[in-house]
């Protein structure tokens, strides 16, 4: 399907799959094995100016663009999700300096991240603030000039190996989601220390790690906008995220199908390739569309997002939804063609299915995202 | 350090096919791409560039298609492109090419380097390097597969041979032709391809050159292409199976009858 594309975004993506071809693929069974954070893959999409596609150009960047962004994100996670979603999670942790940055802060921060010189991380969940994300403990007490963070946040991608953190913490307990506020720290801040890397199901590539905070002491202007200002400052990054993460998914997606095709040609059983099979071939049909849907679906949102419209949490819950149970559906199917193959770590499939399933789960679980879209619509309905 | 690249646009080798009829090449539908070995001549040129500062202007030969070629080289750092495209030029072997590559190189003046791949993925003759350097009367340095030190007015470089590597100082203006152990060439950055897509590619023909018309194309080109053909499959070899010594004797046996 053309999507009409301008020169710019045809670039980025042609860009990007470029990379994706020579470089991310390549690297991908290696690192989904070691569980290494893939420094010197990162450093060359840094090279490329693709961290500055979520950073404003006076700051440094390439200007952000949603879809901009998506397009990148789906051609890296076409070749690795792991390695992708260590991009994505670094535009995920600068999109709240990004939004609510003062200049000062953003001039600080932002020119070492679009470069690729830094990476960033996002972080809000908490063992016991997961989709309830009102439940956070962490707290951050005023002292004067500073402000003294205490608790632990986990499953932060990027954690350990990012240097720029958005953390949320609660300023005022008393007064639930509107006591939280989002602060920018770095690491090396003393009483900022780090937990157990995770071992994980699928995106090996990335790093995820526990942050913990023991009377760790920033400047208080490290703060996001104003106190109280947390789950704003959140709703607002996710808004803008969500997309990449539906764009990984279709991606993943897309990977799966790439594969699923090639194998079904070369695959001979009965004396004719499988592609012949009708069986095979609905099942492919049906892929191909579940992939195409979703595509349209992200392009629209990410557009809508790009051209200003606020209004975007139905439809941007919708694209990380459809997308994500997209890339599981089509990925299980991918192993269903390669057989046996498919079920082998020497084949490329059943990676796409462990990378997929994260998508279902992270940056508001697909049941959340489902409350989302039902409480828009019934909004919607009784205007 | 004022650098000369010069490159060429090839069929993707890996999809080439032959006309079995005709003997010639089937060029429609195969992707164009510039010659694998000119992508490290231009990967040098730019982190020398880098290096000692500078200019990187990249030269091709070829039809209006091949500015594709040039665009690609500035989104990896070249600052320049120049074509050199005329219907007079059509069918030029590897001399008429070098002479025409050489008469537009003086056009250009000043330079301190030269480099070029060591041989076009498609004629596979390696002989436009050499030749252009002939035309110019400068030094030529073939197969080289590291710069080692840059000078006033020398260069000393590692050329690769078959066994090992020669070190060799030359004065400078020189032409280098690379192998691909030279370096790894970078991918380009986003900025690269923006300045590229609107960079204003130098076209030049005879007009501009004024080149002797009886060196140029096909009538300047003494090369004469009697045949393309696809050489015979080799057939697979024969597999001995037994004890040692019987199989040595076997073996001696079946060479003298090949001889025979």
């Amino acid at each position: 399907m053309d999507y009409l594309l301008t020169d710019e975004q045809k670039m980025i993506r042609d860009l990007a799959r470029k990379i994706a071809d020579e470089k991310i693929r390549p690297a991908a069974a290696k690192y989904d094995q070691t569980e290494e954070y893939p420094w010197d893959v990162l450093k060359v999409i840094a090279d490329s100016d693709l961290f500055g596609l979520f950073v404003p150009e006076e700051y440094g960047g390439m200007s952000v663009g949603v879809l901009n962004l998506c397009l990148a994100t789906e051609e890296f996670s076409r070749a690795c999700g792991g390695i992708a979603v260590c991009y994505a999670a670094s535009a995920l942790g600068t999109f709240p300096i990004v939004l609510f940055g003062n200049d000062a802060q953003k001039k600080k921060y932002l020119p070492d991240i679009a470069k690729g010189k830094k990476v960033a991380a996002f972080a809000i969940t908490e063992p016991e603030a997961g989709s309830d994300a009102s439940a956070i403990k962490t707290t951050a007490r005023k002292e004067g000039n500073y402000y003294i963070l205490n608790g632990l946040k986990h499953f932060i991608t990027n954690g350990g190996d990012a240097e720029t953190y958005t953390v949320i913490a609660m300023t005022d307990k008393n007064k639930g989601a509107r006591g939280a506020s989002a602060f920018i720290v770095e690491k090396g801040t003393p009483g900022f220390t780090f937990g157990k890397k995770e071992e994980k199901f699928g995106i090996r590539a990335s790093s995820t790690r526990e942050l913990i905070f023991t009377d760790c002491k920033i400047p208080a202007e490290n703060l996001l906008a104003k106190e109280g200002m947390g789950f704003i400052v959140t709703m607002r990054t996710f808004d803008m995220s969500r997309p990449g993460v539906a764009a990984q998914a279709l991606g993943i997606a897309q990977g799966a199908l790439d594969v699923a095709v090639k194998y079904s040609k070369e695959r001979h059983q009965f004396g004719k390739s499988i592609s012949s099979f009708q069986g095979i071939q609905w099942m492919l049909a049906d892929m191909a569309t579940g992939v195409e849907t979703a595509r349209a679906l992200i392009y629209s949102c990410a557009r809508e997002i790009d051209a200003g419209s606020k209004d975007v949490a139905k439809d941007s819950a919708m694209a990380k939804m459809y997308a994500s149970d997209v890339a599981v559906k089509v990925a299980t199917d991918a192993i269903q063609i390669l057989g046996g193959y498919g079920y082998m770590r020497d084949y490329p499939a059943e990676k796409y299915l462990r990378d997929a399933k994260i998508t279902q789960i992270y940056e508001g679980t697909n049941q959340i995202q489902r409350n989302i879209i039902a409480l828009q619509l019934i909004k919607e309905m009784s205007k | 350090m004022n650098i000369i690249v010069c490159i060429k646009q090839v069929p993707e080798t890996t999809e080439v096919r032959i006309n079995p009829e005709t003997n010639t090449l089937i060029r429609e539908g195969v992707k164009s791409i510039i010659n694998p070995f000119d992508m490290y001549a231009i990967e040098e040129g730019v982190q020398l560039k880098e290096r000692f500062g500078g200019k990187v202007t990249v030269v091709t030969m070829g039809p209006p298609q091949a500015e594709a070629a040039l665009r690609e080289a500035i989104s990896m750092g070249a600052d320049e492109g120049i074509l050199l495209c005329d219907r007079a030029y059509a069918g030029s072997d590897t001399w008429a090419t070098s002479y025409t590559v050489a008469g537009a190189i003086k056009k250009i003046g000043a330079f301190d380097l030269i480099i070029c791949g060591k041989q076009a993925s498609d004629g596979d003759t390696a002989q436009v390097g050499p030749g252009i350097s002939t035309h110019l009367n400068i030094p030529q340095v073939t197969y080289v597969k590291k710069v080692e030190e840059v000078k006033e007015n020398l260069m000393r470089v590692e050329r690769m041979m078959e066994e090992g590597y020669e070190i060799i100082e030359t004065p400078l203006p020189a032409l280098l032709t690379v192998v691909k152990e030279i370096n790894e060439p970078r991918i380009p950055s986003l900025k690269g391809m923006m300045r590229a897509k609107s960079a204003k590619i130098t076209l030049w023909g005879q007009k501009e050159l004024g080149l002797d018309p009886q060196s140029i194309g096909l009538c300047g080109s003494p090369t004469q292409v009697v045949r393309i053909f696809t050489p015979p499959q080799r057939t697979g070899g024969q597999m001995l199976n037994g004890e040692v010594p019987d199989i040595a004797s076997r073996l001696v046996d079946l060479l003298k009858d090949e001889v025979h």
